[in-house]
């Protein structure tokens, strides 16, 4: 009961004039942005992080959770119309969503796409209600300890669920590590790294400019490459009729939608899984739980409804971490909290406890949000459509400008924006050499927080190293760390046996972005 | 040399220009406080950077893990050129301000680059501009450098300040 107490106190913040506006905006923004090939949620929310200002805290953080959900129903927009992923949550909508609207039933498919999205935002968001208390509470007992060893747990999930080169992946979070050290060292104040005293790096790296960065500029770099011709968009025009067919046709795919969603929302808590993942393997088990799974690939909406709801589930999901632990389950999520310490609201326990008002609010914003996102879908498909066709180079234009600008504002210093073009052009370099990007802007946010825990545990025990295993909670984390850590170099000594019995074993290669 | 031993390449010499500036600070362990110094967490990490970073340029080429990467030769002369107008577009904004800068970017990736009609082009290269300004400047107060265009503004200053 104290829940709904709580949860309607926050409907008080979300339903106001100003956030309801902002929730609306921000899906509508979120749905284009999606829409797009080649911008994703994390792209939408680095573009959009700096013109938030304009918006005081609680409002800006429901603005761009709001860009998150509404870019994950996005997504599906382009995968129907063009057969291109908008982002790369959105890859498995593909693989039926294409087959449908080349049989004319693009409006089908994107009604479907549009209802399993409401389906698996509506549900993960009652899970992510009725989890976000008891685990806010268990992480208050958390001492400097405990947070290293969840940080690490983080990381380490990249390693053995991540699927990347593994190398690559331990070079780029060390990597957003070592950046993340760039300014004054927090326990001595001395300036480190600050490459021959230039006066830029001494208020470190904001992991604002690494974000626009790589996922602005670098975005645009990948995509100028990577796009020769222009895609051809598949009308779609929806009559009321259709609409009401199609909610009749969702209303028989209960068991995959919901199946897709509890899948998702725990899927999406891994800070190496995430919303991609999960909508592949939510597309692979329905597929092998359907009776007309042989049909799965040639347009059956079910193919559709699938992914669709484990996507939107998996990014609730990893608001849960960030908003509870402080851990983001996403890089998108890595941004929001970069965000919200900007602000200074510092996501973990104590934020239940010292903001609930705030909490609360973006908690029952989600709901809006969904809502939100599933009327405005509908209504706008023939805006969509017009949309796609929109030039690219004229995206991009505007895109760059946004970087620049969105880049100097909140520091005001030319400084960031070079930093802003290097890190474009080296992130672009290092996702064409297959470099995972998530885990680089993961350890860049999280980095203070493991050197600063790190470090106070050791002085807190006089440089006693064991305290992260004399503690049972930092204990299990850390014992976990090492089976994610030791599991890559399991299958590889598995691999290898297979090799000497001349077995060819090629795990399938997919083109991660976000 | 394939690209992805140098890309590994640059990794290690990254770590190792970052090793020079760590150790400017204490990087080993801190008898009186207890713990490692300050110069210790970027110090070791690139010392992980630079340990993967070998074992990506010493491994066999044609493990599972060796990639080929192919570039669209005629996209990447675009894309170079993309970069080096940015790079231009950024260097010139503190000289002749960033109104000045940014719709001569627009003006030539809208016209020259991407091909579009005059008045596609020209709409947006004067348009966005001004919605910026009337963001930034007059809604958010954050001020963009000007350069030399500065007194221009001065009455705009007056006018919505």
């Amino acid at each position: 009961m104290e829940l709904l107490s709580l949860l309607a106190d926050g409907f008080a913040t979300s339903l106001s004039p100003l956030n309801l506006f902002i929730v609306i905006l921000g899906v509508t923004a979120g749905l284009f942005i999606g829409a797009m090939p080649g911008l994703g949620s994390v792209n939408g929310v680095a573009i959009v992080l700096p013109l938030t200002f304009i918006v005081p805290p609680t409002s800006a953080i429901i603005l761009l959770a709001a860009i998150y959900y509404g870019a994950m129903y996005g997504g599906a927009v382009s995968s129907i119309l063009l057969g291109i992923p908008g982002a790369s949550t959105a890859v498995a909508t593909t693989f039926d969503g294409r087959p449908m609207a080349q049989q004319g039933q693009a409006g089908l498919a994107l009604i479907a796409a549009a209802v399993a999205s409401f389906v698996g935002g509506t549900i993960s968001v009652l899970l992510f209600t009725l989890f976000a208390t008891p685990l806010a509470d268990v992480a208050l007992s958390f001492g400097p300890a405990e947070e290293f060893a969840l940080v690490l747990l983080a990381f380490t999930t990249f390693v053995g669920l991540g699927g990347d080169d593994v190398l690559k992946t331990i070079i780029m979070i060390c990597l957003g590590l070592v950046l993340s050290t760039v300014g004054l060292d927090l326990i001595s104040g001395q300036p480190r790294l600050i490459f021959g005293d230039l006066p830029g790096f001494y208020s470190g790296i904001s992991f604002l400019v690494l974000a626009i960065g790589t996922y602005g500029l670098g975005e645009i770099f990948y995509t100028i490459e990577t796009s020769k011709t222009a895609p051809t968009v598949t009308p779609a025009k929806i009559t009321l009729r259709e609409l009401w067919a199609g909610l009749k046709r969702m209303n028989q795919l209960w068991k995959t939608m919901s199946f897709g969603s509890f899948l998702g929302f725990f899927v999406g808590m891994l800070p190496a899984a995430g919303a991609t993942p999960a909508a592949l393997m939510s597309y692979g088990l329905a597929k092998q739980m359907s009776k007309n799974g042989k049909s799965f690939g040639k347009g059956n909406i079910e193919g559709v409804a699938a992914p669709e709801t484990a996507n939107n589930a998996a990014s609730t999901g990893s608001l849960l971490p960030m908003l509870t632990l402080g851990i983001p389950g996403s890089p998108t999520t890595a941004l929001l909290l970069g965000g919200m310490v900007m602000w200074g609201l510092v996501p973990g326990p104590m934020l239940f406890i010292e903001q609930p008002d705030f909490v609360w609010g973006l908690i029952s914003s989600l709901y809006t949000a969904n809502f939100a996102a599933v009327i405005v879908n509908i209504a706008l498909i023939p805006v969509f459509v017009w949309a796609l066709r929109m030039p690219f180079t004229v995206l991009c234009a505007l895109v760059v400008v946004l970087c620049i600008v969105g880049g100097f504002a909140p520091s005001q210093k030319m400084h960031d924006v070079w930093l802003i073009f290097a890190f474009g052009v080296g992130g672009y370099v290092l996702r064409k050499a297959e470099y995972p990007l998530a885990p680089l802007v993961l350890a860049l946010v999280l980095g203070p927080l493991m050197e600063k825990s790190f470090r106070q545990s050791l002085i807190a025990d006089q440089g006693n190293i064991f305290v992260f295993l004399e503690r049972p909670l930092s204990a299990t984390f850390i014992i976990l760390s090492a089976i994610f850590f030791a599991m890559p170099v399991i299958s590889a000594l598995f691999s290898k046996t297979k090799h000497r019995l001349h077995v060819p074993s090629k795990r399938p290669k997919l083109n991660k972005s976000s | 040399m394939n690209f992805d031993r140098v890309v590994a390449g640059g990794l290690v010499a990254l770590a190792l220009y970052i090793m020079s500036h760590a150790i400017l600070l204490p990087i080993g362990w801190n008898g009186q406080t207890g713990g490692p110094g300050g110069g210790s967490f970027p110090f070791w990490g690139s010392v992980i950077i630079l340990v993967c970073g070998i074992g990506i340029l010493f491994r066999p080429v044609n493990s599972d893990a060796s990639l080929t990467v192919e570039f669209d030769q005629s996209m990447l002369k675009s894309l170079i050129l993309v970069i080096v107008a940015i790079g231009l577009t950024i260097a010139l904004i503190p000289v002749i301000g960033a109104y000045l800068a940014l719709p001569a970017f627009l003006f030539w990736y809208t016209k020259i680059y991407g091909k579009h009609s005059w008045l596609l082009s020209v709409l947006l290269s004067l348009l966005t501009p001004v919605g910026v300004f009337f963001f930034f400047e007059v809604t958010l107060k954050i001020l963009l450098p000007k350069g030399m265009t500065e007194p221009v503004f001065v009455p705009l200053y007056a006018l919505f300040f």
